[in-house]
C-alpha cells in the first residue's frame, strides 16, 4: 500500500470565542488574486459570472463565489466550491494577472453579536454597520498581521489571512472575543 | 492615532494601514547616462528635510496598496491634503486657512492637541 501524505490544512479544527463572538475555521476555498486595467473588468467579469466590484470597500458575491475590492485594479476572488477559477479567467481573452493563492490564504469566520468588537480588538477601521455595511470588504491590519474583512451578514465577518499567520491571528481574535462578553 | 484619507479609497484610514515612502514630486532624470557624479548625488540622496509644509510619497501599504501624495506639516504632523499619485502639487493656500500658522514647537503642539 502505498504512503499517501495527507493535507492538512492551517487551523484545521479549529473553534474558539465566546458566547457573544464565535470563532471558526472557513472550509477550504480557492482563492485569486487578480489584477487588471479597467478595460479588461467587463470580460472578466463574464469570465467568473460574478461582476467585479469597482467601487472602493465593496464586494459581489453569488453561488458560493465572492469578488472583494482590494485596490482600484486588484481584487481577491474566493470560491467555496472549490471551482477552477485560474482556468475561467484564462478563457476570458483579455490582458490581466491571475494567481492561484488558493493554499496562501486562509480564513477564519467571526460570528455572534460581538463580532464587531472582537474584529475591532486588532483592526483599526470602523465597523459600524453604517460605514462597513453587509457586503463590504477591506485589507486591513488585525494586530501586526495583515488581513482581508469581508463582512458576510450583520453579525458575521469572514477574515482571510496569510496561513503563516493563521495561529497569530485565530490566537488575538480569541482573546478579543472573550473580551467581547459571554 | 492618526486618520489619513486615502484618496483611493476615498476614506479616512488609520495611520497603522500607512507607510511613508520619502519626498513626491521628484523627476526622475532623462539623461542618467550622462550625469556627473553629483548631479546624480543630488537627484538621488540630496533632500531637504523642510520645517513646515513638505510634500510626501505615502502608500495605503495595508489597504489598496496605492501609492498617493500628501502635503503635511513636519512640525504638527498635520495631513494638509492627499492626493492621486501623477497630479500636480495642489494649491495649498486654498486648503489651508490663512490665520494658521505652523506650530513652531513640540510644546506648542501639545497644548493646541485636539
Amino acid at each position: 500500500m502505498a504512503d499517501l501524505a495527507t493535507r492538512t490544512l492551517p487551523l484545521s479544527g479549529f473553534h474558539g470565542g465566546s458566547g457573544a463572538a464565535s470563532l471558526s475555521a472557513a472550509a477550504p476555498a480557492t482563492r485569486l488574486s487578480l489584477r487588471a486595467k479597467a478595460d479588461a473588468v467587463s470580460a472578466l467579469s463574464l469570465a467568473l459570472g460574478l461582476s467585479l466590484p469597482t467601487r472602493p470597500k465593496t464586494s459581489a458575491s453569488g453561488h458560493g463565489r465572492h469578488a472583494l475590492w482590494l485596490g482600484p485594479d486588484e481584487w481577491l476572488i474566493i470560491d467555496e466550491n472549490g471551482a477552477d477559477m485560474m482556468g475561467a479567467v484564462a478563457s476570458s481573452g483579455v490582458l490581466h494577472s491571475a494567481t492561484d493563492i488558493s493554499h496562501r490564504n486562509t480564513a477564519v469566520i467571526v460570528k455572534g453579536r460581538g463580532a464587531e468588537v472582537a474584529v475591532n480588538g486588532g483592526c483599526p477601521q470602523d465597523l459600524s454597520l453604517a460605514v462597513f455595511p453587509v457586503g463590504a470588504c477591506s485589507r486591513t491590519v488585525l494586530g501586526k498581521a495583515e488581513v482581508v474583512l469581508l463582512r458576510t451578514a450583520e453579525d458575521t465577518f469572514r477574515v482571510e489571512c496569510w496561513r503563516s499567520f493563521a495561529p497569530y491571528v485565530s490566537g488575538l481574535l480569541n482573546e478579543a472575543a472573550e473580551d467581547a462578553g459571554n | 492615532m492618526l486618520l489619513i484619507y486615502c484618496p483611493y479609497c476615498e476614506e479616512e484610514r488609520s495611520e497603522l494601514e500607512f507607510r511613508q515612502a520619502g519626498d513626491a514630486h521628484i523627476a526622475r532624470p532623462t539623461n542618467m547616462t550622462e550625469m556627473t557624479d553629483e548631479e546624480f548625488e543630488a537627484f538621488f540622496f540630496l533632500r531637504d528635510n523642510v520645517k513646515g509644509l513638505t510634500y510626501e510619497r505615502w502608500r495605503h501599504l495595508n489597504g489598496c496598496g496605492r501609492f498617493f501624495n500628501a502635503a503635511r506639516d513636519t512640525v504638527s504632523d498635520k495631513f494638509v491634503t492627499t492626493y492621486k499619485a501623477g497630479l500636480p502639487k495642489p494649491d495649498i493656500s486654498a486648503l489651508r486657512p490663512a490665520t494658521e500658522a505652523t506650530v513652531e514647537t513640540y510644546e506648542a503642539t501639545e497644548s493646541n492637541a485636539k
